[in-house]
C-alpha cells in the first residue's frame, strides 16, 4: 500500500506517540516543580505573596512524577525529556511541511472562518457529528491542531528557555518579548495547562467517536475513508 | 466509575514505570547525562562571555530575599558578625602558585564590578538586586592557577543541617567577567541572610550556585574527594544538578 492511502503518515504516527510520553513526563514532573514554588508572578522579578498574580494549589503526589516531592529528581526528568519533546516538535514540523500535511490538512482557508461556517462546525460538534465532508479534519480539529503545533507546543519549548538562566546571556531579546523571567515562568504554566485542557477534549472526542479505530489507525496508519481516498500519492 | 479507575490507574502505573526507568543504570545515566547536553549548547553559544542581562537601577526589587541559611549558627559566625567581619579571611588556595589570604578590607581595596543583576531561585522566584565586588578571576590571576586546575570550589562558614555548604564551577563561570565576589547588596554592606561578609555571584545559574558566606576559594582538578563528590551541599544531599543553568 503506497503512503498517500494511509491516513495518518509514518512521521504523524511516531511524533504523536514519542510526543504523548514526553508531554506527560514533562506535565507530571513539571507539577512537582510548581510545589518549589507556588505563587505565580508577572515581569523581570517576584518572591513574595504580595506580588502574586495567583496562589497555585499543592499537587497531590499521584499527579507529580516522581510521586513525592523531590524538586531535584522531578527536574532530572525536566531537563532530560525537554530534549525529545523540543527535537520531534522540530521534527514533526519538517515532516508536515514537507509532506504537505500541514498545508493539506491543517491550515485553514478565509472561507472556512466565515461565521456560518464556524457555527455550522460547532453545531455539527454539539450534535457529535464529525463528518469531515472531502477534507481529513473539519474547521475546529483544524483550529486545534494548528494552535497546539503552532502556539502551544512551541510556547512550551520558548518559555522554558527563557526560565533558564544558562539560555538568556545569548537568548536575552526571548526574555524581554515575553515581559521578563516570571512573566515566562507563568507563561509556561499557563501553556502547560492548555496542553492540557487539548489533552483532555481530544482523549474525550477519540473516546465517544469510535475510540478503537482511531487508536488503531494512529498506531498503524489506517485508511482514509470518504471520497478522498484517491488523493495523489505524496 | 470504572474508566476513571481505569485511567488513574494507568496514571499510576505510568509514574511507577518512570521511576523503575530512573533506578536503572541506562536510565539513571541519561538522566545524569542530560543537564550536560544543555550546558554544552549553552557553551557553545553563550561562551566565555555573553553576560546576564543588567538591571537599571529602578529595577531593583524592594527587598531580597534569602533562602537556606540566612543566620548561620555555628562556629564562630556569631562572634565574627558581632565584630563587623573584622578578623574574616577569605583563603585562596589548591592549586594555585601563590596561595593568599584576604581581610575584608583586602577585599575592598581590589578593583571593584558594581552589577544589577537578577536572582534565579531553584524553586522559581526571582529577585533583582546590585552587587559589589572584585571579579574571581582577578583573585585568580594573582594566586597564578595550575595548569591541571579544572574547577574552582567555594568553602562556606554555614553548616547546614549538618554537613558545610559549599558549591563549584567550572574554569568558565570561574572567570567569566560577571563572577564576583560581592561585599555590598544596593550600595550596603551585604546583609547576614544574603551571605555576609561575602558571597560569590554566579550569574548565568541558579541561586544555589552562588555560595554565601565564602571563607575559602580552591582550585581542584577533580570535584572526587570534595564532599560527596558532586560539586555542591545541593548536588550531594539532594541530587540537584551541578549543572544550574537550566
Amino acid at each position: 500500500m503506497k503512503s498517500g492511502t494511509r491516513k495518518h503518515a509514518l512521521s504523524t504516527r511516531l511524533w504523536h506517540w514519542i510526543n504523548l510520553i514526553c508531554i506527560a513526563v514533562l506535565f507530571m514532573s513539571g507539577l512537582n516543580i510548581s510545589n518549589g514554588h507556588r505563587r505565580l508572578y508577572w515581569g523581570d522579578w517576584g518572591f513574595a505573596p504580595e506580588q502574586a498574580w495567583l496562589e497555585v494549589p499543592r499537587f497531590p503526589g499521584w499527579m507529580t512524577i516522581p510521586d513525592y516531592y523531590s524538586l531535584a529528581q522531578a527536574r532530572d526528568w525536566h531537563i532530560l525529556m525537554a530534549w525529545p519533546f523540543a527535537l520531534m516538535l522540530l521534527f514533526i514540523w519538517v515532516a508536515m511541511l514537507a509532506n504537505r500535511h500541514f498545508k493539506r490538512d491543517i491550515s485553514t482557508t478565509r472561507r472556512e472562518w466565515k461565521p456560518a461556517n464556524v457555527w455550522a462546525d460547532i453545531k455539527a460538534h454539539a450534535r457529535f457529528d464529525f463528518e469531515h465532508g472531502g477534507g481529513k479534519y473539519n474547521f475546529l480539529q483544524k483550529v486545534s491542531y494548528g494552535l497546539v503545533l503552532g502556539i502551544f507546543l512551541p510556547m512550551m519549548v520558548f518559555t522554558g528557555m527563557a526560565i533558564s538562566p544558562g539560555v538568556e546571556p545569548w537568548f536575552g531579546w526571548l526574555v524581554d518579548i515575553l515581559g521578563g523571567r516570571q512573566s515566562a515562568r507563568s507563561l509556561h504554566f499557563i501553556f502547560a495547562w492548555a496542553v492540557f485542557a487539548f489533552f483532555v477534549v481530544h482523549v474525550a472526542l477519540v473516546i465517544v467517536h469510535k475510540p478503537l479505530k482511531h487508536m488503531w489507525g494512529m498506531i498503524a496508519g489506517g485508511r482514509i475513508s470518504g471520497p478522498d481516498t484517491a488523493e495523489e500519492p505524496s | 466509575m470504572k474508566r476513571r479507575n481505569l485511567l488513574i490507574g494507568m496514571g499510576a502505573a505510568f509514574v511507577a514505570g518512570c521511576q523503575k526507568i530512573g533506578e536503572t543504570a541506562p536510565g539513571k545515566a541519561l538522566l545524569e547525562a542530560a543537564p550536560n547536553w544543555h550546558k554544552n549548547l549553552h557553551d557553545a553559544l553563550g561562551g566565555r562571555t555573553a553576560l546576564a542581562p543588567e538591571f537599571q537601577p529602578e529595577d531593583i526589587s524592594p527587598d531580597f530575599r534569602g533562602n537556606g541559611s540566612t543566620n548561620p549558627a555555628n562556629g564562630d559566625y556569631q562572634a565574627q558578625a558581632a565584630a563587623g567581619f573584622a578578623d574574616w579571611r577569605i583563603t585562596v588556595g589548591g592549586m594555585v602558585d601563590n596561595p593568599m589570604t584576604l581581610t575584608m578590607a583586602n577585599l575592598r581595596a581590589l578593583p571593584q564590578r558594581t552589577q544589577i543583576t537578577r536572582h534565579d531561585c531553584v524553586e522559581g522566584w526571582s529577585a533583582i538586586g546590585q552587587w559589589t565586588g572584585p571579579q574571581l578571576s582577578t583573585l585568580l590571576d594573582a594566586a597564578n592557577v595550575q595548569d591541571g586546575a579544572r574547577f574552582i570550589v567555594f568553602r562556606c562558614a554555614d553548616n547546614l543541617n549538618g554537613d558545610d555548604y559549599y558549591e563549584s564551577v567550572d574554569m568558565l563561570d570561574a572567570y567569566h567577567p560577571q563572577t564576583i565576589i560581592a561585599h555590598q547588596l544596593n550600595g550596603e554592606n551585604l546583609p547576614v541572610k544574603n551571605g555576609a561578609p561575602a558571597r560569590m555571584r554566579i550569574e548565568r545559574q541558579l541561586g544555589y550556585k552562588h555560595a554565601k558566606y565564602v571563607t575559602a576559594i580552591e582550585a581542584v582538578a577533580s570535584l572526587d574527594n570534595i564532599g560527596a563528590g558532586k560539586g555542591g551541599y545541593w548536588e550531594d544531599r539532594a541530587g540537584y544538578q551541578w549543572y544550574a543553568g537550566v
